[in-house]
């Protein structure tokens, strides 16, 4: 009688419990791992989806951004340090798209740390963040990254399966722009040539 | 054995499903104490909206005196009072509120931060969330009064996490004593801003 409790106790609980907190435990971190399971709503806005390489909808992967490089930034719009690195981040992104040897190379994307959709947009717009951004109001991906302070960076690098492996990751934000892009170059092992 | 592996069990799916998690900024590094999944609320409100904002005055960080009754007939006040510095979720709250000025002033509103701490605490902690726009406030001797007050007051002696928004006559129109554990969304404070137009 009680080893069926147990069961259905079990099977109840795992229903109840948040997706986010069973997948605390969430991704490996380290280099040349992958981050799978890492799913996020392909972006209604148009420009968004076409920088990404996405069409259609329902949801993407790493996998799916037609870029050999993806570089994940993880900020909250409460984030102090998000805040000012909001520039610098905008200033890194000109970069990448100014310099036709990179550009559509690497893409970046963000994702808000416990920002509901509203918090999101009120970030994007007063910074003018051009590149995608994306909620994650209850923590679920939050939560798969460890819960890691913010701003953080993962950097992913598609290998020859096309597999997006972590080639780097760090904690805090981007101080200067041309020193981030050539410390990113050198870690993704990208041989740069130019046209 | 039976009750202790239900027990376990038990004890496995609160911890779990009850982790909070925070998003915490890096600006803080490691000086953050976290105090675990708290009672989401702790207090029994002594106001309602719709009455007359019991006043009060408190010391702002900058020294100056700062009377509620000082904005009536000028600006809407959100009161936000959270529960205590250095903790996760309130370090990163009024930073978000201080990055969404306009949205308050577009609103005619001003943002009141209370806390129960004092003043040197609360100096060394909101120096950390950069220039912030809006005051401060003490709430540290007699220990709590003013959230005790409205009735805001945790038995632990620290404040809940609550928004109280009055307008501009005084009269306090939205009410919302927040799990302490997880932090109000901006949108529910805009939202309820626009609804004293």
């Amino acid at each position: 009688m009680i080893r069926s409790w147990i069961i259905v106790f079990v099977f109840v609980s795992l229903l109840i419990i948040p997706n986010g907190a069973l997948q605390a435990a969430g991704f490996s971190l380290d280099a040349g791992e992958s981050l799978s399971g890492l799913s996020l709503p392909v972006p209604r806005d148009p420009a968004a989806k076409r920088y990404l390489g996405l069409s259609g909808s329902g949801h993407f992967t790493p996998a799916d951004v037609t870029a050999p490089v993806l570089l994940v930034q993880i900020f909250s719009m409460y984030c102090p340090h998000c805040q000012r690195d909001a520039r610098n981040v905008n200033a890194f992104y000109s970069l990448l798209e100014e310099d036709p040897a990179i550009r559509g190379r690497i893409k970046i994307i963000g994702i808000g740390a416990g920002n509901s959709p509203y918090e999101v947009q009120v970030f994007r717009e007063t910074y003018g963040v051009p590149f995608p951004l994306f909620s994650d109001g209850n923590y679920e991906m939050h939560k798969k990254f460890g819960e890691v302070r913010t701003p953080f960076y993962v950097g992913l690098r598609k290998d020859d399966q096309g597999v997006p492996r972590i080639f780097f990751t760090r904690v805090g934000g981007i101080e200067k722009p041309s020193d981030f892009l050539e410390f990113l170059l050198e870690k993704s092992r990208w041989e740069v040539k130019k046209p | 054995m039976m009750k202790r592996i239900v027990a376990v069990l038990a004890a496995f799916v609160f911890l779990v499903a009850s982790a909070p998690a925070f998003g915490l900024s890096d600006v803080y590094e490691k000086n953050i104490l976290d105090l675990g999944s708290l009672k989401p609320v702790d207090s029994v409100l002594k106001v309602r909206v719709g009455e007359t904002a019991p006043d009060f005055t408190l010391q702002a960080i900058d020294g100056k005196a700062v009377t509620l009754s000082g904005f009536r007939g000028r600006k809407n006040v959100v009161l936000s009072f959270v529960p205590a510095a250095w903790t996760p979720v309130c370090s990163d709250q009024w930073p978000g509120y201080n990055f969404a000025r306009k949205l308050f002033e577009s609103r005619d509103a001003v943002l009141v931060g209370i806390t129960v701490d004092n003043i040197p605490t609360l100096f060394a902690w909101t120096n950390q969330m950069g220039d912030l726009w809006f005051p401060v406030l003490s709430d540290f001797w007699p220990h709590g009064a003013v959230a005790d007050r409205y009735g805001v007051l945790r038995s632990s002696g620290v404040a809940e996490r609550a928004i109280i928004i009055i307008d501009k006559k005084g009269m306090i129109r939205y009410i919302d004593v927040h799990d302490i554990n997880v932090r109000p969304p901006l949108e529910s404070i805009i939202q309820a801003l626009d609804g004293l137009k």
